[in-house]
């Protein structure tokens, strides 16, 4: 039998009962919540339980930290040669540039990441001056303060360069270019005119149908035979245009996602204002297309900055190739040489991409909060 | 005689068809300064279609638009020309989801009009009072109802300081309860002397603001008609069974 029951004094406000809080129900909801979710753990903590030691043992426990040359990393149960990577970082970082003008690698580096910092901290700092120092005054400094040759610089040719500042130059060229190179190719395939609209779609499907080895090859085995007896530009620049144009192509179908998913009403709200092509483009569309494909956009970078690694084929010694290259040193011959160094590298990888990506997710949801209700 | 106001919109045997389908059959229409006309008609008659083509979001196929003096062809800059001086509201508002609303009001006149900051801003306050949401300015679109959504997006087009306003469906996507504030602010304008040509379902506005009344039904124009006359003595039999259909209730 049920009656409405009106209540006459207000309830008081309970504690939850104790199946609902402490360690106990948190195992049970989030462990151990059904039989097939139970094994799962209890597969997770074997594994863990069988792995985690060894590697904690090789990482650190048993590892060789500072040492003259290989021989300390040689012998039953030695762990990591950091000793290697302690040995040859300058080299690693820098490749032979000279030690005497390596302060203008650090240089640059201070300047860029000055520049770059302001950006990534939201509504801090008066945006376009940083824009605008990175877009034209940085890239001018970059390009005389590293290869040299004016200002009584002494000139550092580019196969000196080596190590992390070359994976840090292409990748940072690369991110740098594809992006406004994408976005235009994106409102040339979207064009009404039809040479236009035709040029991007043979341009993106040209570099996209290509592996960037095949591009890479072209850039410095070929380009040479076609251009004119005597001309030469640099293998280094040769590569960066190369990398640049490619990675353009895939970010033209990233933003092309994002302008296709901007409602047509908003285009029509930007015309029927009176707003030129351009202006609606720059003030309306492009600012929400670009928000909706950030994931895409990162994910490219983050694509974009492993690829770099390919440079080794034509030659250039990035930080993979230089740490491998490495390898070979007769006094630095261990059995833990090799492992040592690749574990180094994609650590050093790691740290870039996993920025990258933590960052591209604090950005969604900052824009996210800014504008939905 | 008394003399004619001058006419801001000319439209001679006007047609439209999307593909194969003749959406818009030999229209022709002049509207004069400071003339309300309000258009109805079963959905899919067209309305919507014909004042879209009066700012060329929709390009005409036949026949000759002129607003304001200028002649609508394939010139750009004659279309840009146009869309400066005619404002438009529309059913879904598209008010821009990344900027304030502030900024919404603002962009145009900036950006076109070339107006200063200080004073685009201040202009887009004194619309944003007309429209009565003046404390709204700061907000993010998202963050409105649609009833106050639709009035920025009404300030958004006043402050180009159109001679012409064109509203399609303004409140068709909007709660019943929010209709009302909208219709208010299109009145208050219409009372201002604003030319407007406005598709709705709302006949009470109707009745209260057009100087016509304009039928539509696939894609013709088949009765035009002071308020008081449209609603009770209609002729066409057309005109008659809808407004059977929607006086209903």
């Amino acid at each position: 039998m049920t009656e409405t029951y009106v209540r006459t004094t207000s309830s008081p406000t309970l504690p939850a009962p104790v199946t609902h809080v402490g360690w106990v129900p948190w195992t049970r909801v989030h462990l151990f919540s059904s039989l097939g979710n139970g094994l799962l753990t209890l597969v997770g903590v074997f594994v863990l339980a069988m792995t985690l030691p060894g590697l904690l043992d090789w990482l650190f426990f048993s590892a060789v930290f500072s040492a003259e040359s290989g021989v300390a990393c040689v012998g039953e149960g030695k762990g990591a040669c950091w000793a290697f990577v302690d040995a040859k970082f300058n080299q690693f970082v820098y490749g032979r540039y000279p030690g005497a003008e390596q302060w203008r690698v650090n240089l640059t580096i201070f300047l860029g990441t000055a520049g770059l910092v302001p950006l990534l901290v939201p509504n801090r700092f008066p945006k376009k001056w940083f824009v605008g120092f990175l877009l034209i005054p940085f890239p001018i400094i970059a390009f005389v303060l590293l290869p040299g040759g004016a200002f009584g610089l002494v000139p550092v040719e580019t196969s000196d360069w080596g190590g992390l500042m070359v994976t840090l130059v292409v990748a940072v060229t690369g991110i740098a270019a594809s992006l406004p190179l994408g976005v235009l190719l994106a409102l040339g395939r979207g064009s009404q005119m039809p040479v236009i609209r035709t040029l991007s779609v043979l341009f993106i499907e040209l570099w996209r149908g290509v592996p960037l080895i095949t591009v890479l090859f072209m850039a410095s085995v070929m380009l040479p035979l076609f251009l004119p007896e005597g001309m030469s530009f640099d293998k280094l620049l040769r590569a960066l245009i190369g990398v640049a144009l490619f990675s353009s192509a895939y970010m033209a179908e990233v933003v092309r996602g994002g302008l296709a998913a901007v409602p047509v009403g908003q285009y029509e709200a930007g015309k029927a204002l009176g707003l030129t092509y351009w202006q609606s483009m720059r003030q309306i569309i492009l600012p929400q297309a670009l928000t909706t494909v950030i994931p895409g956009i990162v994910n490219n970078f983050i694509g974009l900055f492993k690829d770099t690694t390919l440079v080794l084929v034509i030659g250039i010694f990035d930080l993979l190739g230089i740490v491998q290259s490495n390898f070979t040193d007769p006094n630095w011959a261990s059995p833990q040489t090799a492992t040592t160094g690749y574990v180094f590298v994609a650590f050093v990888f790691w740290i870039f991409c996993f920025s990258m990506s933590r960052y591209s997710i604090y950005m969604e949801r900052r824009l996210e909060t800014d504008n939905d209700s | 005689m008394d003399k004619l106001p001058k006419a801001v919109i000319e439209i001679e045997h006007m047609h439209k068809w999307f593909g194969d389908f003749h959406v818009l059959k030999d229209i022709s229409l002049t509207v004069r300064e400071g003339e309300r006309i309000v258009v109805v008609g079963p959905s899919g008659s067209g309305k919507s279609t014909l004042i879209r083509c009066i700012n060329h979001l929709e390009e005409h196929n036949q026949g000759r638009i002129v607003v304001d003096g200028i002649e609508l062809t394939e010139d750009l800059k004659r279309i840009d020309e146009v869309r400066r001086e005619v404002g438009m509201v529309f059913q879904q508002f598209n008010l821009f989801p990344h900027m304030t609303v502030l900024e919404n009001c603002t962009l145009a006149p900036m950006w076109v009009r070339k107006m200063p900051q200080k004073e685009a801003e201040e202009q887009a306050r004194s619309y944003l009072e007309r429209v009565r949401i003046p404390e709204q300015a700061d907000k993010f679109p998202g963050q409105l109802s649609g009833g106050q959504q639709q009035r920025v997006a009404i300030a958004r087009a006043l402050c180009m300081n159109p001679k012409i306003m064109l509203f399609d469906e303004p409140t068709s996507a909007l709660d019943p309860e929010m209709i009302k504030e909208v219709l208010d602010v299109m009145v208050d304008l219409a009372d201002g002397g604003m030319t407007m040509i406005c598709v709705t379902h709302e006949m009470g506005f109707a009745r209260r603001v057009a100087d016509r009344v304009m039928f539509m039904d696939e894609g013709e124009i088949i009765e035009v008609k002071t308020p008081d006359d449209f609603f009770s003595n209609p002729e066409n039999e057309r005109t008659k069974l809808f407004l059977s259909q929607i006086l209903d209730d």
